[in-house]
């Protein structure tokens, strides 16, 4: 068998360049084997996905937004280590570290934290690495659908922690669900 | 001549008019939707319903656009070029039979803005002329691609229309009249003259193609090679109307097809329709009939433009005058061969 012959798809085609016959070059047969095709389209499902009103799913390992983690009595975990600004190949993540107050117990779980915490989501590239890097299991990258809105100003892209730390709503609720388990 | 007459007639030319046009305009959603479809898109379907108010958006966006006109000796004809399209695609509408006559107030109205004895070269003189405003608007551009676009444009209608004539030759040969009205009242009931004249039905059809400058052989606009072909300097509502003359001679050129091959508003059961409904319920039926063959061919239009790619400028003339032609001819023959041995 010599090369050229060889088809390992199964598909191979051979070109030939014979010449045409009348009723070929007339290319009616083959116009109505197109059109059979396309009206075949006609009738097959739309792949559009109308996006405001329908969302398309999303995989089971999706990364999207960030959001920082308070554990089940509703406390921040973040301790402002810096793992997460250090392991970020983007270079999205600031924060600035404080330390708690006796009185402030009840709103953080480690004796420091982050007073500022702020990610750029123009740099962010959800790759998910400062997740991996947290020893605490402050920020995670959720599955949530929300994409960051568009803007004109590019100072609304800089998210804070009004933005990014969890709900306490739904803290609460997580650690009633862990009870109740 | 009486006023009822002129009064008549003006009213049914006004109506002609916004249905040419409507026509045309939602050419253009249906030409966006069908591809869209075709594709396995949806389409346009944000302004209105589905999509039904988007040639209302688009007309208001290029009304708004800046007029352009480019720095051209020629700023008469470079105005005139998309008038010339407009005007001429509409006024093939004249002689069409939308529908046999209505009885109305007492007296018969026919449905037809004038019924001349040669509409049919009325029609091909008129269509010829289409081309001009190509020519004139490529020209005055004063641009190496429009100027090009026009040379094609020429050339190919030029050529195309050679082979329409003769298939056309064919069909006169049989119906033996040049009015359309006659030709359509020939085909009553299911005596089509696509069942008599299949050959010279699918070279008119061709040749269709070519003169509205539709896919395969919109060789005058191809974006690829020449920006966008005649029209590229134009921009606003002067690119608008040679857009929308785009759509409304397709619209004729469909309509036209119906007219000579597809029976026009004939449908089987009319006479029994005008025995037992009356007159105006079966014409009305009779030009709802037309309408849908027409629709049926502007998609026609529409999918084989989504179908097959433009054809190289050797291939459309090769297809021309090597194919069609002799083809045409030979269909002419072979007509005139059939009539003389059956018809006496």
């Amino acid at each position: 068998m010599s090369i050229e012959t060889i088809s390992l798809s199964g598909r191979k085609k051979e070109v030939s360049n014979k010449k045409m016959t009348f009723w070929e070059s007339l290319y009616l047969v083959a116009i109505v084997k197109g059109l059979f095709i396309t009206i075949k389209h006609l009738f097959t499902r739309k792949v559009t996905i109308k996006y405001p009103e329908q969302v398309r799913t999303r995989s089971d390992v999706y990364r999207g937004q960030h959001m920082l983690m308070r554990d089940d009595e509703g406390r921040e975990r973040c301790t402002a280590c810096g793992l997460c600004a250090l392991s970020c190949p983007a270079e999205a993540i600031t924060m600035k570290a404080e330390e708690r107050k006796p009185e402030e117990k009840h709103l953080y779980r480690e004796e420091k934290y982050a007073s500022i915490y702020e990610i750029n989501m123009l740099r962010c590239i959800f790759c998910g690495l400062c997740e991996e890097a947290c020893p605490k299991e402050a920020i995670y990258l959720t599955k949530s659908k929300v994409l960051v809105p568009s803007n004109y100003d590019r100072e609304e892209f800089i998210f804070g922690k009004d933005k990014l730390v969890m709900p306490l709503e739904a803290a609460i609720a997580n650690g009633k669900l862990k009870n109740a388990n | 001549m009486d006023s009822a007459i002129i009064l008549e007639k003006g009213i049914f030319i006004v109506i002609i008019f916004a249905i040419t046009m409507l026509m045309a305009m939602y050419s253009t959603l249906a030409e966006r939707k069908v591809a869209a479809w075709l594709q396995d898109r949806i389409g346009p379907n944000r302004a209105g319903k589905g999509g039904l108010l988007q040639p209302l958006a688009d007309g208001l966006k290029l009304f708004s656009k800046e007029e352009f006109l480019p720095d051209t000796p020629n700023k008469f004809l470079f105005v005139v070029g998309p008038a010339i399209s407009m005007s001429v695609a509409l006024m093939t509408s004249a002689v069409i039979p939308w529908g046999d006559k209505l009885h109305l107030f007492g007296r018969d109205i026919i449905l037809q803005a004038t019924d001349i004895d040669v509409a049919l070269l009325y029609v091909f003189g008129v269509l010829s002329v289409g081309v001009y405003g190509i020519m004139i608007g490529g020209w005055a551009s004063n641009n190496k691609f429009s100027l090009m676009s026009a040379m094609r444009a020429a050339s190919q209608m030029i050529s195309y229309e050679v082979a329409m004539g003769l298939a056309i030759i064919a069909l006169i040969m049989m119906t033996g009249t040049l009015s359309l009205r006659e030709i359509s009242a020939q085909q009553s009931g299911m005596n089509w003259n696509i069942f008599y004249q299949p050959v010279g039905f699918v070279i008119f059809l061709i040749c269709s193609f070519a003169e509205t400058n539709r896919t395969p052989f919109d060789l005058a606009e191809c974006e690829a090679e020449l920006i966008g072909g005649y029209h590229t300097e134009y921009s606003s509502m002067r690119m608008g109307f040679y857009l929308f003359a785009e759509y409304a001679s397709m619209f004729i050129s469909s309509t036209i097809l119906a007219v000579l091959y597809l029976g026009a508003y004939n449908y089987p059961g009319m006479s029994w329709a005008v025995e037992n409904w009356g007159v105006n319920i079966a014409n009305v039926i009779g030009i709802f009939v037309l309408f849908a063959k027409i629709c049926f061919f502007i998609f026609f239009f529409m999918w084989v433009r989504w179908t097959i790619p433009r054809f190289r400028y050797d291939q459309l003339m090769r297809l021309g005058w090597q194919m069609l032609i002799p083809l045409a001819i030979a269909n002419i023959v072979v007509t005139g061969i059939v009539i003389l041995l059956f018809d006496n």
